[in-house]
């Protein structure tokens, strides 16, 4: 048996709807055993189009996916009793209870664990009597989770699966899912939630219009945006008084009302210039805050606009992409030594 | 290879089997029908009291010369009737209430085929369905003076037809439709024509012959037909084929029209 063999393989994945509009254009990933994968992305960056290509829930018009070593959607009897999923809209009849809901998918279900353990896994025992439709928003999810894991499945497809969660709900969950890896389960997960994927992703991809835009571990892809430091402009100071921000290894600045906003790809360096100005001169720098690449950060310049394809936001999932990866991962680890707020 | 790699890591499961996936489904669908009081009376009640209103008008019929009597007139007409209303008209309303409330999207995400998700979700219509006509029959029986059927076969085979055709007519008619309120609009045409034009009021042999021959191509016409004639005894082998042909002309291009066009989620 070999361990490092893909469950998932996805090459070149497109998907056109009806009106023609091409929700998923070149998609290609890997995710190997035990392995857990987030596909992120702003909506309708084409998240739930490429999740139900892999489902089997869809033709793809162009491209290759295979789970478990099937194509999902021509050998669906091979893959589907191995496989769990949770799509992003529960559909249960809302006249069944919980209780029932549950018999009629494990009669459907092969190998189904017992309903009292199913349930218990997600909390809903003492919910087993109600009514579906009385269920709230994220009681509704934890049931179609309960639904999604009663086969024991090899392989998980999340699909958004704490939206509409609170908090408690969404730490249970997480804590869930990653029991369920820990067993070697592979998860498939999509989500807005950056703090959900950071936190859960062994890897993870940023898909924007159709397209992965970014991909890597969440390091990789945080080590691949630049840092940011930002303070109030003392009173009576200009952005023209502070050292020269090239020396200092600033990219770029802006200023917004009193407020001087500074990215770099050396965190340490332009901290260490600009604070020791700060020294110098004896100012106080209000509201500073100094922060290494993030998640959030990634997301928020691809959302905006990809076209701007600077630093190394392109094309991360190539060999080029790699020798950029490593490249970063020195001033990575500074930078969160640094990371003082 | 890595599908046989891969396939040999599985863990032993017990597998679920077509018909126990499609019992689970009709159990909760039974569930379901018996707690929407609207679709329940409509299903159970309408079809057995619908032919009672039948009586005055087939008594005033002309019978004379066509073979039939007031029980051979009603009798199929009622069975008609329970397929119209307890078979096709109630599921429409579940095809179209499930797909909009996603659950045959949810359906499709597990193992169950395609088939088995509306046979599953017609089993208790169309119990209903037969439960209804054997009850029927035992009343018209017992109340009108019918006598045992000429080619109890032949009523049977009508009646098969007719819980097979049915329910995937149903489906394509649920099709039509964006919500449960618009499905059982969209029921209304095949119903009304099936109720006036197959024979269920005004038996064919009643009609003008012209219209008589293009109402024997409706869908509901064929099962009629069989049920009448098996208990007339006065069908020919001719009549007999076209009538079984029709019915299964009407089977074959529904379970096509199904596979091609059912909807399974809502237009969003």
């Amino acid at each position: 048996m070999n361990t490092n063999e893909p469950v998932i393989e996805v090459t070149d994945l497109r998907r056109v709807y009806g009106g023609g509009f091409e929700a998923v254009r070149g998609v290609s990933f890997e995710v190997a055993r035990g392995e857990l994968f987030a596909l992120l992305g702003t909506n309708g960056a084409g998240k739930t189009s490429t999740v139900e290509l892999i489902e089997g829930l869809a033709r793809p018009a162009g491209g290759r996916v295979r789970v478990l070593g099937h194509d999902p959607y021509t050998e669906r009897s091979a893959v589907r009793p191995r496989i769990g999923l949770m799509l992003q809209e529960g559909g249960f009849p809302s006249e069944l209870t919980v209780s029932e809901t549950v018999r009629m998918w494990a009669g459907c279900t092969s190998g189904a664990r017992p309903e009292s353990e199913a349930l218990s896994l997600v909390g809903l025992t003492r919910r087993a009597g109600v009514r579906v439709k009385q269920l709230s928003g994220g009681e509704k999810r934890r049931l179609d989770l309960a639904l999604a894991l009663l086969g024991r499945p090899e392989v998980l497809f999340l699909d958004e699966p704490t939206t509409g969660l609170d908090a408690e709900g969404r730490q249970e969950t997480w804590e869930l899912v990653r029991e369920l890896r820990a067993q070697g389960t592979t998860v498939l997960l999509t989500t807005h939630y950056l703090e959900e994927a950071e936190g859960l992703a062994d890897r993870l991809a940023i898909l924007h219009a159709g397209r992965i835009a970014v991909s890597g571990t969440p390091a990789e892809v945080t080590a691949s945006q630049p840092s940011r430091i930002s303070f109030e402009l003392p009173t009576g100071y200009f952005p023209g008084d502070l050292p020269p921000l090239d020396s200092l290894g600033v990219t770029g600045h802006e200023v917004v009302g009193r407020v001087l906003r500074l990215r770099t790809d050396e965190l340490q360096r332009a901290a260490t210039g600009l604070l020791t100005w700060a020294e110098r001169t004896g100012v106080e720098l209000r509201g500073l805050d100094i922060r290494s690449g993030s998640l959030e950060e990634a997301f928020l310049r691809i959302a905006r606009d990809v076209s701007e394809r600077d630093a190394a936001t392109a094309d991360q999932a190539g060999p080029a992409g790699n020798a950029g990866r490593t490249g970063n991962a020195g001033q990575a680890q500074h930078s969160e030594k640094e990371h003082v707020a | 290879m890595s599908a046989a790699t891969v396939t040999g890591t599985a863990p032993a499961k017990s597998t679920v089997t077509a018909v126990g996936r499609m019992t689970s489904l009709a159990r909760a669908e039974l569930t379901l029908l018996s707690r929407s009081r609207a679709t329940f009376f409509a299903a159970v009640f309408v079809p057995l009291v619908l032919p009672l209103s039948l009586r005055s008008t087939a008594e005033d019929m002309d019978l004379a010369g066509s073979g039939l009597s007031v029980g051979t007139v009603i009798l199929p007409s009622a069975v008609g009737f329970s397929l119209l209303f307890a078979v096709y008209s109630s599921l429409v309303s579940v095809y179209a209430a499930r797909r909009e409330e996603l659950v045959l999207k949810r359906l499709r995400t597990g193992e169950l085929r395609d088939a088995e998700i509306l046979t599953g979700a017609a089993v208790p219509s169309v119990l209903i369905g037969l439960v209804q006509c054997l009850v029927l029959t035992a009343a018209c029986a017992a109340l009108m003076d019918v006598e045992a059927p000429e080619a109890p076969l032949l009523s049977v085979l009508g009646l098969l037809l007719g819980l097979a055709m049915w329910p995937v007519l149903a489906a394509i008619t649920a099709s039509f439709s964006r919500s449960v309120e618009g499905a059982q609009v969209a029921a209304m045409p095949l119903l009304l024509v099936s109720m006036v034009g197959s024979g269920t009021v005004v038996p064919f042999e009643v009609m003008p012959d012209r219209l008589a021959t293009f109402c024997e191509l409706l869908p509901l016409s064929p099962v009629i037909t069989l049920i009448r004639g098996g208990w007339a005894g006065n069908l020919s082998t001719y009549e007999t084929l076209g009538a079984v042909a029709t019915a299964l002309a009407w089977i074959v291009l529904s379970v096509f029209a199904v596979q091609k066009w059912f909807r399974w989620e809502p237009r969003r």
